[in-house]
Order: C-alpha cells, then structure tokens, then sequence
C-alpha cells in the first residue's frame, strides 16, 4: 500500500489500485517552508498551509497515446478538483505559511480516475501523518438503462450516459466534491448519489482495514 | 536531478575507498546494485517493463501505432522516445521542471538507437512509402537514485522483448484500393528481435578511478561521466561525455574497455531472465505495483 520514500521531503507514497484497472501512484510532501523562488504564484498564507496539487497521466496510461502527461485542460481541472477536494479534508489550520504538495500519477487508466487519485491521495496523507478530518472516499456512478451503476470503467463512461464524481467524508457524510455531466432526470438523482454514497462508505471500510493492518505491521515491527 | 549535498569528509571517504576498490555499500568499482526487472506491468500499452536499480525506478511503456514512415526512408518504421520525469521523484519536476531532464535523456536515447542495427526497422514497414508501425517508447521515472541511463536502456530493453504488434495484412482490391486487414486472433503478434538493442553504461571518473552504476552520493564527488552505449556483440553505438570536468584521453580510453567488459557480460543475464519470465506464463507470480 505504501511505501517510504528516498527523498527526505518526501514522507509518503501511496498505491490505489481499484480493481487491477485504474492505478494511480500518488506522492505526497510533508508541509515544508514555502520559498520564495518555487513558483511566483504561489502565495504564503498566514493561517493556513497552501496545498500544492499536480495531476499527471503517464502517455501510455491510456487506450489511445497521450501527448502530453500534464499541463493540459483536463489535467488542470483535476488539479483543481483534487485541491477543493483536500483542502475540504485536510486541517490546513495546523499549519500557517506552509505548504503541502500533493503528486499524483496515473500509471494506467480505465475509468475512474477522479476516484483513485483521491483514494490513494487519502492513503499516502494519512501515511504522511498529515491530520485529516477524516478518510475522503471517492465514487464515479452513472445511469444506464434505469440501473444505477457504480465505478464505471471506461468503456462505460465513453458511451455517452449520465456520469457522477462523487467524494465523501463517510463518518459525517459531508460531500467535499460532486460533479455531474449528461443530463438525468431530477427523479433519479437521489437513488443515483445514494448508490455513490453506499460505495464510498465500502470503500471507506476497505481503506479503514489496510490502514490499520499496515500500522500493525509497523508498530509489530518497532515493537521488536 | 536532485543532488546530494554531502561534506568534504564524505567526499574524501569515498574517493579513498574508490581507489582501494571498495564502495560505501560494499561493491566493486565494476558491480551493479541490486536490479529488479518486470514486464507486461501495463495492459495499455504493447509492451511494458519496470526496473527497479537500487531506489531508482523506471517505468516504460511501449505503444505501436500505424502511421506513415519518414520521407528519407521509405521501407522502414519509426522509433520515438518520450521521457517524462514525474514529480513524484523529486518536487523539483513538478510542471515543466522536468522537462530539461526529459529532452537530454530522450536526446541521448536518440543518437543510441539511431544506427541501423539496434532494431531492425524495417520489419516496422508494412506498406512502403504508405504505412508503417511507429513505436512510441515512453519512459516514465518514477524515482531517482542516481545512474538513470542504465536502468533506462535496460527497461527499454525489456519493455521492446515484451512489445507485441499484431500482425497486419495488405489487401489490394481490384479497383486498386489497399485496405488494412488485422488478423481475427487477438493473440496473433510479431515481436521484435532485441539481441542487438545496446544497454547504457555510465561511468563516472572519482579521483583516479571509475566507477560503474554510481549512487547519488558517488556522482556528487565525480567530475566527469562517460555513457557508453554496448550491444551485445560488444559494438559501441553511442559515447557521451556529461558533467562540468574534463577528462584525460587515456581515461577516456580505460573508461570505454571497462564499458564494453561491463555491458556486454550485462546482455547474457539479462536475456536469460527476460526468456525465465516468458516462459512462466501464466503461473507468474505478478508484482505489479503492490510491492
């Protein structure tokens, strides 16, 4: 699940692998001093840490080659979305003028790819010990045929249906982010963000399980 | 890269120890670090291979996609290289940060496979002057821990032995049209013949010395490197010299036998484990990602 990291500033790393289709590898920093000379837009908060996002796709993660890994409109707006998303979770409070960058790489995709950056973004946080509000679970869903479907691949999200992002903070159920495309019936809503919710809160299980047992590990390790 | 930023001491410790044959982790001035070698780790993509050389990890993907052969040389196929340094190695290539990094590899990987028997390009051809198969080989560091050459040819290497391209027919109709027919069987491929692909060598001079596979920490207290580009046969396609020193013709010399010794005896395993792992099928044990 995770694993240390050779780059002193570096403290985490952190695998999700949804079903062997998705992989996104993700990095997080722990918050370090914001320096003047790393990008002249980045701007020093006196109360609370600056979180530094980068999504980035690796060119043969996909089915067709991309050209460019980052840098372009859908990766900013996933950069932008993942920002929203942490800083929803993430106590930035604890940590005036600092920042806290977080990498995530996707090494293949297959639908889906909102939802493992979060998911093992929330693994490599809590691995880095940074404090979370709690887990931020992430769930894409859509609606075909009058059936709810959750965690579509991508051949499903290509067919043109109704598709919906959905993170959540499963204790609270507080939604960090939600994001619909296509058009859905006003009914169907509801029956659609329920079957994302459910899927969060398993995902949440899951999450909850490895996190504990690889603390186990460790402190069984430490403990000898 | 990230550097190192290490004492005189330090410094002075390992350039003594170069010079009695002896590294700070225990290794001759001739010995690789522990290398770690998987293929087929993207379904994506062709071919795919992850080395892991001490902490430094590379990921290449291969992808064959049909396009048109180069106006110069009509019966061959192409060979593009893209090298992506990932923020994930070190913070500093967050954005464009990586990109100088990126040109310079891909650059190199360029003029050592720009000769014409690393791989048999024309092979790639399916219709001269028309159609051919353009492999676009993108390698992907996820972590640095110095000698990124090395572990990048070797994954090439591997990631090429692993490529399938599926067999593709010419089909000419009577109005004299050409249609492209993909054969029914999606486990009918060709692969490539990688005995002559060559693996990156790089030496670096410390003090009077050279060694080979250099950590972070050894290149640090080293003025100059050498890549050398070995094929199995032991022909050079490629010398560079990188770094701000300069380095003596003679040691230049030594720095090239040293090398050719090192890379050819580095072909002969490598196959043998490539073919190990081939022939265990399905009964693999997958690593993946989760190790």
């Amino acid at each position: 699940m995770c694993s240390r990291s050779l780059n002193p500033r570096v403290i985490s790393r952190a695998i999700f692998s949804p079903f062997l289709s998705s992989k996104a590898l993700v990095a997080t920093v722990v918050p370090i001093r914001i320096q003047p000379v790393r990008g002249a837009r980045s701007k020093c908060l006196h109360d609370r840490a600056v979180l530094n996002c980068q999504y980035s796709m690796a060119t043969f993660s996909t089915a067709e080659r991309k050209r460019r890994p980052h840098g372009d409109r859908k990766s900013s707006e996933m950069t932008l979305h993942l920002k929203q998303t942490f800083e929803a979770a993430i106590l930035t409070q604890l940590y005036p003028r600092s920042q806290i960058d977080i990498y995530v790489q996707i090494l293949q995709a297959d639908g889906g790819n909102y939802s493992s950056c979060v998911n093992a973004a929330t693994l490599a946080v809590v691995d880095a010990g940074i404090p979370l509000r709690d887990y931020v679970c992430a769930c894409s869903a859509g609606f075909l045929e009058d059936t709810p479907l959750v965690d579509l691949s991508h051949v499903e999200e290509s067919s043109g249906g109704t598709q919906l992002s959905l993170a959540l903070l499963p204790k609270a159920e507080h939604l960090a982010l939600v994001e619909m495309d296509a058009r859905l019936h006003q009914d169907h809503l509801e029956g659609l963000m329920d079957a994302a919710t459910r899927a969060c809160k398993d995902l949440h299980a899951v999450l909850d399980r490895v996190v504990r047992e690889h603390l186990q590990e460790v402190s069984t390790q430490l403990g000898e | 890269m990230a550097a190192v930023q290490m004492s005189e001491a330090e410094k002075v410790y390992i350039m003594h120890g170069v010079q009695d044959d002896l590294r700070v982790d225990g290794r001759g001035c001739d010995d690789y670090r522990h290398m770690e070698i998987e293929t087929d780790v993207v379904s994506n993509t062709s071919g795919s291979a992850r080395v892991k050389l001490g902490l430094t990890d590379i990921l290449v993907g291969v992808k064959a996609e049909m396009g048109r052969p180069k106006l110069e040389k009509p019966f061959e196929g192409c060979l593009e290289f893209f090298v992506d340094c990932s923020a994930n190695a070190t913070p500093e290539f967050e954005g464009r940060g990586g990109e100088d990094l990126g040109t310079e590899i891909a650059n190199t990987l360029y003029r050592v496979f720009d000769n014409g028997c690393s791989i048999d390009l024309k092979t790639l051809c399916i219709c001269p002057m028309e159609h051919c198969w353009t492999l676009y080989v993108d390698v992907l560091l996820l972590q640095c821990d110095g000698n990124l050459f090395d572990a990048i040819s070797v994954a090439i290497k591997a990631a090429l032995f692993n490529t399938r391209i599926p067999k593709v027919q010419m089909i000419e109709d009577e109005e004299g049209t050409k249609e492209i027919e993909l054969s029914d069987d999606p486990y009918d491929c060709m692969r490539l013949d990688v005995e002559n692909v060559p693996c990156i060598v790089t030496l670096c001079k410390i003090g009077h010395r050279h060694v080979v596979d250099a950590t972070l920490q050894e290149k640090a207290c080293s003025m100059a490197s050498l890549l050398v580009a070995v094929t199995k046969k032991g022909t050079i396609t490629c010398v560079r010299k990188v770094g701000g020193g300069s380095l003596d013709p003679e040691s230049v010399f030594e720095m090239i036998e040293t090398g050719k010794r090192v890379g050819k005896a580095l072909h002969t395993p490598l196959q043998e484990i490539l073919r190990k792992e081939e022939s265990l099928g399905k009964k693999r044990h997958k690593v993946g990602f989760l190790g």
